[in-house]
């Protein structure tokens, strides 16, 4: 165990060093969520629709596809000189490179989040203090999910020719139902309820995200041998 | 020098296609410690697609390989251990420098001491001042030899080359044909893929030439160099 533990940090450290040294991604995904909040904030009409109501669709968007901008990343970091050879040859079980691309992406994702949140804040000017516990919870459940698709996807799409437009075509229908709760239990947290009072929500999201870990963990090795 | 013990490679029955094209058509090999196989063909012979299948990178259609007397199966992690590859490619991330890139691959060898046993393997090659550098930074040939501390990392016993000397200057291939002459011992087999025999043709016990996909020839090295070379130009002509 504490050999799949060392190797899952490895590859996950691995991969967060290189973002940290290129920070494409990261700037690439922080500067879109912060458009889209701007278009939004400009684009909404405060006397038709109240902030409250407008604005855990916006977040939930603004997070959906700033994830797949920084998701792209994951393999194509490791076409260059074929490095992901080198990984496929190390005598590492193609589960274990999978959690450790999972993990170098949930945090990459997790920190793309931690940039938006304030941002969206600042933009519609909303109250989040007393929903912060269960809005970070749902966050964390939700994006474990997509994030746990997303890693698969982006192995498999990163050989064909349209990597970057393949990725959102594949992904986006598999982050409808986790954003569909995401949404339904921000929506009560922002009007102040208790996060008890969103149980049901949270539980179909981990109960997702223990489905869908399962499944990419099981379908990586076919996905990624040629 | 083949070995009386079980043979260190063999490859039964390989077959595979991309679409229509047979890369490989019932290929087998058996290659004994100690022995170095010099794989020739033309282009699209299938030269690569066995190097690739013989480390476990591409899984063949039909067919099985074992090493070590492991097969290689996507269950069985530990059977890719004693195999190195040096591809065309460097299998090095531009973004890390080459001691981060070495430890990085010791640390998925469960090798002792991950960073020391980069650094010696980078002043192996004469990289050690170039250790913090970035791979991109160095020259071609710097390169390879980064390339090449990074497959000798683990101290493989089958070597797999894929045109070890395309691009090198002379100096920097007469360096590598020495580095794999010593490289070359009893317990260990390399298998080069190559278009020029006479690159590695002394390091060879062996030669095998590919074409469509099959063996038109696999044999012990024959003596003379130039009166192979005229064989082989019929047989890569089919």
């Amino acid at each position: 165990m504490g050999r799949i533990f060392r190797h899952v940090l490895a590859i996950a450290g691995k991969d967060l060093r290189l973002e940290l040294r290129s920070r494409t991604s990261l700037l690439s995904a922080s500067v879109f969520a912060a458009l889209v909040l701007i278009v939004f904030n400009f684009a909404r009409d405060p006397t038709a629709v109240a902030t409250l109501d407008l604005a855990p669709s916006v977040l939930w968007v603004t997070v959906a596809f700033a994830s797949v901008v920084a998701m792209n990343r994951a393999f194509t970091v490791e076409r260059e000189n074929a490095a992901f050879d080198g990984l496929l040859l190390a005598p590492v079980a193609r589960e274990v490179l999978y959690l450790g691309k999972y993990v170098a992406n949930l945090v990459f994702v997790l920190l793309v989040e931690a940039i938006a949140l304030p941002l969206f804040v600042l933009f519609f000017n909303v109250d989040i203090a007393g929903a912060l516990p269960g809005l970070l919870l749902t966050l964390l459940l939700a994006t474990a999910g997509f994030v746990a698709v997303g890693t698969v996807f982006s192995a498999m799409v990163v050989r064909t020719r349209f990597a970057e437009l393949m990725l959102p075509v594949l992904l986006l229908p598999f982050m409808v139902p986790p954003l569909i709760y995401a949404v339904k239990t921000t929506v009560p947290l922002f009007a102040g309820r208790r996060l008890s009072e969103v149980v049901d929500g949270l539980r179909f999201l981990a109960l997702y995200d223990v489905a869908f870990i399962t499944l990419s963990v099981l379908l990586f090795s076919a996905v990624v041998d040629e | 020098m083949p070995s009386a013990e079980a043979p260190l490679v063999e490859a039964r029955g390989l077959v595979r296609r991309y679409g229509a094209v047979r890369a490989l058509n019932g290929v087998d090999l058996v290659l004994g410690a100690g022995e170095v196989l010099l794989v020739l063909g033309p282009n699209g012979a299938g030269k690569t697609t066995l190097l690739r299948t013989l480390a476990g990178l591409l899984r063949p259609q039909a067919g099985n390989v074992t090493v070590a007397g492991r097969p290689l199966s996507r269950d069985d992690p530990a059977a890719r251990r004693p195999i190195g590859l040096l591809s065309h490619q460097s299998l090095l991330y531009d973004e890390l420098s080459l001691l981060e890139n070495l430890t990085l691959a010791a640390r998925l060898y469960d090798l002792p001491d991950p960073p020391r046993r980069a650094a010696l393997a980078l002043e192996a090659q004469g990289l050690a001042s170039r250790q913090h550098d970035r791979p991109r930074s160095l020259s071609r040939g710097m390169q390879q030899r980064a390339a090449i501390a990074r497959a000798l990392l683990h101290d493989p016993r089958l070597l797999l080359l894929d045109e070890p000397f395309t691009g090198l200057d002379a100096v920097a291939a007469d360096r590598l044909r020495s580095l794999l002459e010593t490289h070359r011992t009893p317990e260990r087999a390399m298998v080069i893929v190559t278009h020029h025999a006479a690159e590695a043709w002394d390091l060879a016990t062996r030669v095998g030439v590919l074409v469509g996909g099959r063996w038109v020839l696999e044999a012990p090295r024959p003596g003379d160099p130039v009166e192979f070379h005229l064989a082989y130009q019929e047989l890569a002509r089919g």
